[in-house]
């Protein structure tokens, strides 16, 4: 090993891609930009859960939002939720989006080229570092939100987006994997920072490439999209994870956008090889390939989506928006009996269990004029429940507001004394009435329930 | 075993779209010449020593470096190190970060810091090893370029304007260093715009000329190439010595171009050295004290300009004009 220092080669092998790796990992620590960054991401949500878990004011617009102050786990989950619409796509954006376009910016591509002697080994090793940073920014993300949450709440029972209970163990399983889950959109939006860090050189257009991407993704997910083309996205990962606090989990879409989300990291980090191997270093003024971007980068990418579509449409029963009268009303009817319960034994009323509750809803979108299909803030709907013993059947009313990526927000309309906003003494102290409002979640993918 | 040369190339040509920037380029360079590459701007003289770091290979001829022949990109053997168009260095590291990452992707051991340390002397920068170099200056990252060459030891060193920007003290370090690895046997390209570095430092200088070598040899002998030299006389009768010029054969008053040159009461002349003797003599003779007698431009600024036909200076002498 140590003889080869002093018998000089003939032809001189490229450096190892562990040093290269860890020249990386040096070069992009250093930079203060990451240095705050990676501050951020360990500090902020721990602060940020600990102090909102303490007030009386919830983002309950946030799923989980409410539950801050009833669990420690719920903060993380509200981390998750914001993290996944813009934090993330932001992160590999500043991290990935750069690792390229700095020796653009420095002007030190032939003095790494003459030191590494493989753009090869150059493009995969800057390419694990940022992969590196990347994973210990989502590993700050979650523990910090996590740990907040616990030290400020502790560690509870979470309801989940059913309102099924799940006890501590469980729900500390479910949100790691939560985040797990999310890693695969987060590479994705890392390989399309690589691509566009590789394609548009030191020009800043590369750094935003994926907020731009999530920017857009975003705008198209308020729209009334069918479901295939929504699957279809890399993001629709970072919505997914919300399957897995139901029970069963709707673990179809999830799996689908795990799917799509790695077809996605991987076919912008070859494209982005390629690009990068047939670069030519030798001209400092290089500003990206400009037009040739376009034929490289984004048709390649446009071309994926396309063909997505089409295998989602083909190969899986989702139709129209997926959402539709029955999915909503199975989903009401049961979050409606998990949360009676709940609420009986913090009322500390006689138990209840789900099966003798029977449980069922009846939903109508806009009334008798609108197909009662899709999203929409219009959707109206009764709950019918039987308490054991009595004859005479139950009824709540709910105002429904439907997004289209299946989320929902049950929002109690009479009987007062059922579903209206009152207080509830619970061991950690005053909470909502928890049938008042509620989150929900309808699985997309699921075939539909309707029988009328 | 016979050593082979450095750097040979043969008929190196090299464009880029329309632009001719290497037109049938030979080089020698043997192990232990300093080797200067003049020209003026976009000569081709980044893009020569660019093909020899194995940045780009040359679109037709041969190059062989170290007894390697080099066909393609990124090939050439171990041994070689330097840069072009500047070091690179990264700002966020500190000088001796920035060596010891090179150190550890050429596979020097890293944990052998002593080499690192050396470097660092060798250039003078051992009082700022951990300052960032964020904060250093032209000359200051010139000189870490150059201890980053040192770390991996080179039998070939390719330098481009390496004494771009720096101090009287930097020149003095960056100097010896490089005499100091020639002495030890290491082949030493370097260009620069600087005729007195070049002269003080090398041994043999090519010229390029919008891609083509006009003047490749030793020094001196480019000196003679140079022809008749402008040459100036202070003396401490001006008037006589003025006249006594004009009475030599073979020489030439050259009418003052800057009025101002006048007051300074020097006298400039044109003639073989031979005349000029003569001059010395005359003016000893008469007794006028000779006080300073130089060639306007040194004998390779000289050269440069009438071989690259970009100056005015001294370049109407004999020598054919390249273009
Ligand atoms: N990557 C490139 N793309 C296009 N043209 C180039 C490139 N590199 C060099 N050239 C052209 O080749 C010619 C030689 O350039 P080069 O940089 O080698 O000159 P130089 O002698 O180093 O000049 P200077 O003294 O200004 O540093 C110039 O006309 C330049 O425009
Ligand atoms: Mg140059």
């Amino acid at each position: 090993m140590t003889a080869t220092v002093t018998e000089p080669r003939a032809d001189a092998r490229p450096a190892p891609v562990l040093h290269g790796y860890r020249f990386e990992l040096v070069k992009l620590l250093s930079q203060w930009r990451i240095r705050l960054l990676l501050l951020a991401c360990w500090i902020a949500p721990a602060a940020f859960v600990a102090a909102v878990s303490l007030q009386s004011s919830l983002p309950a617009d946030t799923v989980f939002g409410r539950w801050m102050n009833a669990t420690g786990w719920a903060g993380s989950l509200v981390v998750l939720d914001f993290s996944c619409s813009w934090a993330l796509p932001l992160l590999t954006a500043l991290v990935a989006g750069d690792v390229f376009a700095v020796e653009d910016r420095l002007g030190t591509w032939r003095h790494l080229l003459v030191a590494v002697r493989s753009p090869r080994r150059i493009f995969v090793a800057k390419t694990l570092a940022s992969l590196t940073v990347i994973l210990l920014l989502v590993a700050g993300l979650a523990a910090s939100g996590i740990a907040g949450g616990l030290a400020a709440v502790g560690d509870r029972p979470l309801a989940g987006l059913d309102g099924h209970l799940l006890g501590p163990a469980d729900a500390a399983g479910t949100v790691l994997l939560a985040w797990a889950c999310v890693l695969a959109p987060t590479l994705a939006f890392a390989a399309v920072g690589l691509l566009g860090s590789v394609a548009l050189g030191r020009s800043p257009m590369g750094l935003l490439m994926p907020a731009l991407l999530a920017f857009a993704l975003q705008l198209a997910q308020l729209l009334p999209l069918p479901v295939a083309v929504q699957l279809a996205m890399p993001s629709h990962a970072f919505l997914a994870w919300r399957g897995l606090f139901t029970s069963p989990a709707q673990s179809g879409p999830l799996l689908l956008g795990l799917a799509v989300s790695l077809v996605w990291a991987v076919v912008a980090t070859a494209l982005a090889y390629r690009l990068f191997l047939r670069r030519d270093f030798t001209d400092l003024t290089y500003d990206g390939s400009g037009r040739q971007v376009l034929v490289t980068a984004v048709l390649p990418l446009a071309a994926l989506v396309a063909v997505t579509i089409g295998v989602i449409g083909t190969a899986t029963p989702a139709t129209g928006s997926g959402i539709d009268k029955g999915k909503l009303q199975d989903s009401l009817a049961t979050a409606y009996a998990h949360l009676y319960r709940l609420q009986t034994q913090e009322l500390h009323r006689p138990e209840v269990t789900e099966a003798q509750l029977q449980a069922t809803a009846s939903c109508d979108k806009g009334g008798s004029l609108v197909e009662d299909e899709g999203a929409g803030n219009d959707w109206r709907c009764v709950v019918s429940w039987r308490l054991p013993g009595a004859t005479a059947v139950g009824n709540a009313i709910y105002q429904l507001d439907v997004t289209a990526d299946g989320r929902y927000v049950a929002d109690g309309d009479g009987p007062k004394e059922v579903n209206g906003y009152f207080q509830v003494r619970t061991p950690n102290g005053d909470a909502p009435n928890p049938l008042w409002q509620f989150d929900g979640n309808v699985d997309l993918l699921a075939a539909s329930t309707q029988k009328d | 075993m016979e050593e082979a040369p450095a750097v040979r190339a043969r008929g190196i040509t090299k464009s880029f779209g329309d632009v001719v920037a290497l037109d049938g380029v030979d080089l020698d360079v043997t192990s232990g010449q300093v080797h200067g590459l003049v020209g003026p701007n976009g000569a081709g003289k980044t893009t020569l020593l660019g093909l020899l770091l194995g940045l780009a290979v040359a679109d037709s001829g041969r190059l062989e470096i170290l007894g390697t022949p080099v066909g393609r990109t990124l090939a050439v053997p171990d041994g070689v190190a330097g840069f072009v168009d500047g070091p690179g260095l990264y700002p966020s590291l500190t000088a001796r970060q920035n060596l010891s990452a090179l150190a550890a992707l050429r596979r020097y051991d890293a944990g052998r810091t002593s080499g690192v340390d050396e470097a660092l002397e060798q250039v003078g920068l051992t009082d700022v090893a951990d300052d960032r170099v964020r904060g250093f200056s032209l000359g200051m990252r010139q000189r870490l370029g150059l201890a980053a060459a040192l770390l991996t030891t080179p039998r070939l060193l390719v330098l481009d304007e390496p004494a771009n920007g720096l101090d009287p003290a930097g020149k003095h370090h960056v100097h010896r260093v490089i005499t100091e690895l020639a002495a030890n046997g290491t082949a030493v390209v370097l260009s620069s715009h600087r005729m007195d570095d070049l002269a003080a430092l090398c041994s043999d200088v090519t010229i390029l000329a919008t891609g083509r070598v006009v003047f490749s040899g030793p020094l001196s002998k480019l000196a003679a190439e140079s022809g008749e030299l402008d040459y100036r006389l202070l003396t401490s009768d001006p008037a006589a010595a003025h006249r006594l010029a004009a009475e030599t054969p073979g020489l030439r008053v050259v009418p003052g171009r800057d009025p101002g040159q006048r007051t300074d009461a020097a006298v400039v002349v044109r003639g073989p050295v031979e005349a000029l003797d003569d001059l010395v003599v005359r003016l000893v003779g008469a007794g006028v004290a000779l006080r300073e007698l130089g060639p306007v431009v040194t004998p390779l600024e000289a050269a440069f300009l009438a071989l690259t036909g970009t100056g005015t200076v001294s370049a109407r002498n004999d020598q054919e004009d390249p273009r």
